[in-house]
């Protein structure tokens, strides 16, 4: 991958295309933004009943700084012309046989043009590695991974809807809340995958851990708002009846992991079962019931442990 | 590159812990260099020309080599697992076909399908029943990665 031979295309329904090299944009004005990647299949592997595809626990997501421009300062310098619907973007990979779909995902207008979006060459200060897509990778705050396409090399700007297999057929949701409907259903609308939603999570504690009886217990965590802010994390440990609010962490911004912690008593015999909860910043809870797909999208259920106390 | 969404997902696994190993910090200036034409180094006996960088603002970045590993996994099986393993190693592992929940035949069918008809796999109609027998017995197999939910 030759820094110096790169080029990221823009073209389509614009005034002027460009070819931008990584000097090109670099020298642009930045920005720099802390956001949460989280893919779409997260946790597919815990859906009940389960289903085909990545077979993910928790562990598809992670937080970074993303620094680089604003997909809207590269597209008004190639300038939208009248009619300008959609973006589309495509990277270097490109598929294994002949005929198959080549990864491509597009951002309607408004979206890409929100001053959001952003194209990143820079992960936590270092340049991108390959893995999450050096030279340049998209950055879609608060929307699930499949948009952040890696290695993106060509921006086309469409003046219909995108048609193509990847948001057409592909990573689709049902239309309907928490993108659940039960195993077995048919003939419901989908929707491209879009907005994240609310999460969090234990990080000191798993159903592995013991503790004494009557001791003082400190539970902490990350939690994440979807597409806003958290505004709270609770914990319960009774099963959902009572809960009680956690201390947040550093405030990142609004598309951070946000650290949680609290301390708890241990009860003096059997088990110690937590929950956590996440609310977001438009009041938006995670839910007691696990959604269900059949693509093992979105999932978003209160997490549970379980701690041994002996 | 892959071609599913749950391999391309796969695919992204550093992002958490957002982990510099694959590629190495800046110090490791040389194995940032891209590869220089290697038949033109070794007629002129030369060293490799200085590394290629992009700057701007502040900032360099650094052309990356990066040989990706070839995975070595095969279907488990002898006889009973050739069709599977000449058709359906070119694209992805046999991690993540093996990784899979245990579903119906007729959804097995429903996957080979798909590869065969969205992502243009180049398999045999002849060879399909092979594939989808050895796939509908996986179940069979008793692999603890096929038996309710993973492990945390």
């Amino acid at each position: 991958m030759d820094a110096t031979a790169f080029k990221l295309a823009v073209r389509g329904h614009v005034n002027q295309a460009l070819s931008l090299s990584l000097a090109d944009v670099l020298a642009m004005p930045r920005v720099e933004v802390a956001a949460v990647n989280q893919c779409s299949g997260n946790s597919r592997g815990l859906f009940q009943p389960r289903v085909t595809g990545g077979q993910w626990a928790n562990g598809a997501m992670g937080n970074a700084r993303w620094t680089g421009v604003r997909l809207r300062d590269v597209l008004d310098r190639a300038g939208l012309k009248a009619g300008a619907v959609a973006v589309r973007f495509n990277g270097l990979d490109e598929p294994v046989v002949d005929g198959a779909p080549d990864f491509m995902k597009s951002l309607d207008i408004d979206h890409a043009r929100d001053g959001e979006v952003m194209i990143a060459f820079a992960m936590n200060g270092e340049q991108l590695p390959l893995l999450n897509g050096f030279p340049l990778r998209l950055i879609v705050p608060g929307w699930y991974s499949t948009y952040w396409v890696k290695m993106l090399n060509d921006i086309e700007v469409l003046n219909a809807p995108d048609e193509n297999y990847w948001m057409k057929t592909a990573y689709r949701i049902p239309d309907a809340p928490h993108a659940s409907v039960k195993p077995g259903d048919s003939g419901f609308n989908t929707v491209p995958i879009n907005r994240m939603v609310p999460r969090s999570f234990f990080t000191n504690v798993t159903d592995a851990t013991t503790v004494k009886p009557g001791e003082a217990v400190a539970v902490r965590g990350i939690a994440f708002g979807g597409d806003c802010g958290v505004a709270q994390v609770e914990v319960s440990t009774d099963e959902g009846h009572n809960w009680q609010k956690t201390d947040l962490g550093r405030d990142e911004g609004a598309y951070s992991f946000r650290q949680w912690s609290t301390q708890l008593t241990a009860p003096q015999t059997g088990a110690m079962p937590l929950l956590v909860r996440c609310t977001n910043t438009k009041e938006e809870v995670q839910p007691a019931e696990a959604n269900w797909n059949g693509g093992g999208f979105m999932r978003n259920v209160i997490e549970r442990v379980q701690l041994r106390v002996a | 590159m892959s071609l599913s969404i749950g391999t391309i997902a796969y695919g992204a696994v550093v992002i958490a812990g957002v982990t510099l190993f694959t590629i190495g910090t800046p110090d490791q200036h040389e194995r940032r260099t891209a590869p220089a034409a290697p038949a033109a180094a070794a007629e002129t006996g030369k060293a490799a020309p200085a590394p290629s960088v992009a700057t701007g603002g502040g900032t360099t970045l650094h052309s990356v080599s990066f040989d990706i590993p070839n995975g070595e996994r095969t279907f488990p099986g002898g006889a009973a697992a050739d069709a599977i393993n000449n058709n359906c190693l070119a694209c992805h592992s046999a991690g993540m076909v093996l990784t899979q929940p245990a579903v119906s035949r007729s959804v097995w069918q429903g996957e080979v399908d798909k590869m065969r008809n969205f992502y243009k796999a180049p398999v045999a109609a002849a060879d399909v029943p092979a594939i989808v027998d050895y796939l509908a017995k996986l179940a069979d197999r008793k692999s603890p990665a096929m038996s309710g939910p993973p492990a945390r």
